[in-house]
């Protein structure tokens, strides 16, 4: 009887245990949406966040031959809409490429050991007019309040 | 086939061209605050609709003149490419990605100098779609060739099937790409008819602007399957010509006078 009692005590910790883990395992993940960034101030990104950790490379693998081939540009899954909404943005700086290991994109791939190839050619910040239509697209068709800021570059195009 | 179309009339074309405008000014409108230049960006696939193209008159294009070239190599970031160290500067001109060349011909019988733009040609039958071995190398629907650079594995076989001799091939690694043109080392590259302007209905490219801001208007863009465009009428009125004619491969950009 004691036995049996000590048996499903032991079990009742390891499943606090368990949960508690997740829960600060949660609260680590949190922290990858750098401050300074537009997505710092937006409740979720354009798809919900647990989908957008497990599934953002096929969304975007799905986006690209859409713009490539068909030459959408309106989608929510674009990589210069990730770029823009993530970016650290510092004033009167230019921000740090989105794949170096302190900034977005880099830190979680880093952790988690994942080869990042898509900053191999595209921009990893922000560049060169229009940069940020790819964003206001996204916003778009999220339906989000659009957090137009057309900066410098985005002007005079 | 659709050989048999009724003739359209202009005015019911007119005006659904107006209704369509509208459509998209009402859907576009409510609570959005639009980029102050471009229209929205594309949502739909490109279709066989149109077939943009180019047309070149030889006449107007000035000897010395490079703000085509200059033009398009600032909007495409070409001008972003840095040489490897200690590479030498004739060498380093003869690698980097180039879009379009200027380029003089002469007939040595009649001493006649031409000058003229050459770039990607986006012909109908692009012998560039033929041979790559991945599908890397694609002509869109609206008749723009160009490379997904995701598939492309880098052969060059594309480079050596053009007669026109228009694509380049990216050999240093690149930083500080645009947004808008993304380019890494590995790929192989053309002009694309400044594609991202196309997909935000921009109405130019930037080598049509700038040869304009030139003053000299040598070159107009515009849609060869539309019978009221710019560039239709001008070719109804005269004589142009592809260059590799012989060739039978329908190019997209036409030049007059040579």
């Amino acid at each position: 009887m004691a036995k049996a009692a000590v048996r499903a005590g032991l079990v009742a910790v390891g499943l606090a245990w368990v949960l508690a883990a997740q829960v600060v395992l949660a609260a680590d993940a949190k922290t990858y949406v750098v401050e300074g960034s537009k997505a710092a101030s937006l409740e979720s990104c354009v798809e919900p966040t647990d989908l957008m950790r497990r599934r953002h490379m096929e969304l975007i693998k799905h986006q690209r031959d859409e713009t490539v081939h068909g030459g959408i540009r309106s989608s929510k899954h674009s990589l210069a809409g990730c770029v823009d909404c993530h970016i650290r943005r510092v004033t009167d700086q230019t921000p740090a490429p989105i794949h170096q290991k302190s900034e977005f994109c880099g830190a979680c791939h880093a952790f988690t050991a994942v080869n990042l190839n898509c900053f191999d050619c595209h921009a990893a910040v922000p560049k060169g007019p229009g940069a940020d239509l790819a964003a206001q697209a996204a916003h778009q068709a999220v339906g989000n309040r659009p957090s137009v800021q057309v900066g410098p570059e985005g002007e005079g195009h | 086939m659709k050989e048999k179309h009724a003739p359209t009339d202009p005015q019911r074309r007119g005006f659904l061209d107006a209704a369509a405008a509208g459509v998209t000014a009402a859907v576009v409108a409510p609570g959005v605050i639009l980029h102050s230049v471009t229209a929205a960006p594309r949502s739909e696939a490109v279709t066989s609709d149109v077939r943009w193209g180019l047309l070149i008159d030889t006449s107007k294009c000035a000897d010395g003149c490079s703000a085509c070239v200059d033009a398009c190599d600032k909007e495409n970031g070409l001008d972003l490419q840095t040489p490897p160290p200690g590479a030498a500067e004739a060498r380093w001109d003869a690698q980097k990605a180039v879009w379009i060349r200027k380029v003089k011909v002469q007939d040595n019988q009649t001493g006649r100098v031409t000058n003229l733009p050459l770039m990607c040609q986006h012909c109908e039958h692009p012998p560039c779609v033929d041979v790559c071995p991945t599908g890397a190398s694609f002509k869109r629907a609206d008749g723009i060739v160009m490379v997904d650079r995701h598939i492309c594995i880098g052969c060059r076989y594309c480079m050596m099937a053009c007669p026109y001799k228009a694509r380049s091939f990216v050999h240093e690694v690149m930083e500080n790409q645009l947004t808008r043109v993304p380019r890494g080392k590995g790929c192989v590259e053309s002009c694309n008819l400044c594609v991202h302007r196309r997909d935000h209905g921009e109405e130019s490219t930037a080598c049509v602007d700038a040869c304009t801001a030139a003053g000299h208007e040598a070159i107009v863009f515009g849609d060869l399957k539309d019978p009221r465009s710019a560039i239709r009428t001008r070719l109804a009125e005269m004589s142009s010509r592809q260059i590799r004619e012989d060739l039978a491969l329908n190019t997209g950009v036409r030049y007059s006078g040579i």
